[in-house]
């Protein structure tokens, strides 16, 4: 039983650390239709730029981590709205162009960290707390879960209100649904692109800082890794739909962990692929009814 | 009487067709002017030109300032509104959310006019758009515009798949918006532009080919049938559509 309550929050964990990457990704697809190839980089750029901060940050004690992860967040906002303004913009409407801009953006960000921080993993300094465990019905639950799992409440809760209860909020979801009319009521619908890229940079910032902490390291190709699981989560939950990304976060982390525990070590990887060839074949428009 | 629009040469091509041709009119300031055409001769288009939501070559000008290259949402802004053919209103968002939407921030809203024209949006405010029947749909895609000072109305094909009496009270509201801003009118039900409208703009193959007061190209059956390849004036010539989606271009 307490193998199995490991399982389950260790599989909620993955699912919420996935979320926090995959978010972003969402309502940047949702709203622009542009296929972000570059959000692993985001991530990457904000868990060194976290890493860097705490080695300066030693003197505020128990505050340097989250300060640090406010650093990488405002880290990968800044260069997800710089990487929207200056290589996006110019390109709206010219799909196979953005697609390539990205997937080279992404390239270019791993051979820049790799250049810069070498190629191996980096240990990442974890506040003490995040090491030590947790008893719950008789699992020794490491800490680090309950973070992530915590984080991506508070980014879903977040998401949710922005999107519920602002006018910015209320263009998204118009956007998402038709971007030309939301123009037409003489709404700038680029700034509000410029913040979804934003917070999407931000959100895969605190991903990758929160997964260096799970993983207890970062490297340059941390952020290319998990991109491939967000992709995979956001066609699953539907584009554009926060709710349907947080579901099938959840189901993609659970389903990894339950096959890899319960079936053969490594099959993780392969049960959440054929789990989404299951769900486009039942659901080609994702959870939520979203196609892409 | 001034005109608040005017287009010298206006060409758009879009995929490799040559969809306006050069396009000249204006629009004088105040009333109802029609765009008529047979289907796919280019009249969407020459309003979405207009609006920068399609790229367009030659001169536009509204209230004496070149429009063409002007981002949508600042033409928008500038007072001109736009309604567009099937409505479009945002069907996840409820009606009150549609509206909002459609606030100038900074501008009162009028909410008055609005609630006096189509009553029944108030009292479906908290619905999702997308559940309503077609006239309430379009009674929400006209409140958006009625909301902010707009100059000028481009409505495209208000009609279009509505029940005769909503014609009708389409055709009423209309008659009542053009009492206090100039409307440029899209519209295939040549009954209701023989009601409403002052000057009709005929268009062909991409091209402006007739312009005279609206009543006086109605009344010559010849001409209408010539024109617009229909036999009077009486008819409607929207083209039956068997399925969902527009088919202006």
């Amino acid at each position: 039983m307490s193998s199995l309550i490991l399982i389950l929050v260790t599989g909620v964990g993955l699912g919420a650390l996935y979320f926090l990457v995959a978010s972003g990704l969402s309502l940047i697809y949702g709203l622009m239709h542009v296929l972000n190839f570059a959000h692993g980089a985001f991530l990457t750029a904000g868990a060194y730029a976290a890493w860097v901060a705490t080695a300066h940050l030693s003197g505020l004690g128990g505050w340097s981590f989250p300060v640090a992860v406010l650093v990488g967040m405002v880290v990968g906002a800044l260069i997800g709205a710089l990487v929207e303004f200056f290589l996006i913009r110019p390109l709206y409407r010219r799909h196979i162009e953005q697609v390539l801009v990205t997937v080279g953006l992404g390239l270019m960000g791993v051979a820049l960290f790799t250049g810069i921080w070498g190629p191996d993993p980096l240990p990442f300094p974890r506040p003490a707390w995040t090491t030590g465990t947790t008893d719950i019905g008789g699992a020794a639950i490491p800490n680090d879960r309950f973070l992530l799992i915590g984080a991506a409440g508070v980014l879903l809760i977040g998401l949710v209100l922005l999107l519920r209860y602002t006018r910015i909020g209320l263009i998204i979801r118009a956007g998402v649904e038709n971007r030309s009319m939301v123009q037409a009521l003489g709404i700038d619908v680029r700034r509000t692109f410029t913040l979804v890229f934003a917070i999407g940079g931000a959100a895969a910032a605190l991903g990758g800082v929160l997964g260096s902490v799970y993983l207890g390291s970062v490297s340059p190709g941390q952020g290319t890794a998990l991109l491939i699981y967000a992709f995979i989560v956001v066609v699953i939950g539907g584009f554009g739909s926060i709710g349907g990304t947080a579901l099938a976060a959840l189901v993609v982390g659970l389903v990894q962990q339950l096959a890899n525990y319960y079936l053969y070590s490594g099959i993780g990887d392969v049960s959440v692929v054929l789990l989404l060839a299951a769900v486009l074949l039942v659901r080609p428009a994702g959870l939520t009814g979203k196609t892409a | 009487m001034t005109d608040i629009l005017r287009l010298s040469g206006v060409q758009v091509r879009i995929a490799g067709s040559h969809i306006l041709q050069g396009i000249d009119f204006a629009v004088s300031a105040g009333g109802v002017t029609a765009v008529l055409g047979r289907n796919g001769v280019g009249k969407t288009t020459t309003l979405k030109a207009i609006l920068g939501l399609v790229p367009s070559t030659g001169t536009i000008e509204f209230d004496g300032a070149r429009i063409d290259g002007v981002p949508t949402h600042r033409i928008v802004r500038s007072g001109v509104g736009y309604v567009p053919e099937d409505r479009e209103v945002f069907a996840s968002l409820t009606v009150e959310e549609n509206l909002e939407l459609a606030e100038v921030p900074g501008l009162d809203a009028d909410y008055d006019t609005v609630h006096e024209l189509f009553p029944e949006l108030l009292q479906r405010r908290k619905q999702r758009a997308g559940t309503l029947s077609g006239g309430q749909q379009q009674m929400v895609a006209l409140a958006r515009v009625l909301l902010g000072p707009a100059k000028l109305l481009l409505v495209d094909e208000p009609t279009k798949g509505l029940a005769p009496k909503l014609v009708t009270e389409v055709g009423d509201v209309l008659a009542r918006v053009a009492q206090r801003t100039t409307v440029l009118l899209v519209e295939q039900s040549l009954p209701l532009v023989r009601r409403i409208a002052d000057t009709a703009i005929v268009i062909d193959t991409g091209r402006v080919v007739h312009v005279s007061d609206a009543a006086s190209l109605l009344a010559d059956e010849s001409l209408v049938n010539s024109l617009l390849g229909v036999a009077g004036a009486n008819v409607d010539v929207t083209p039956q559509r068997t399925r969902a989606g527009g088919s202006g271009t």
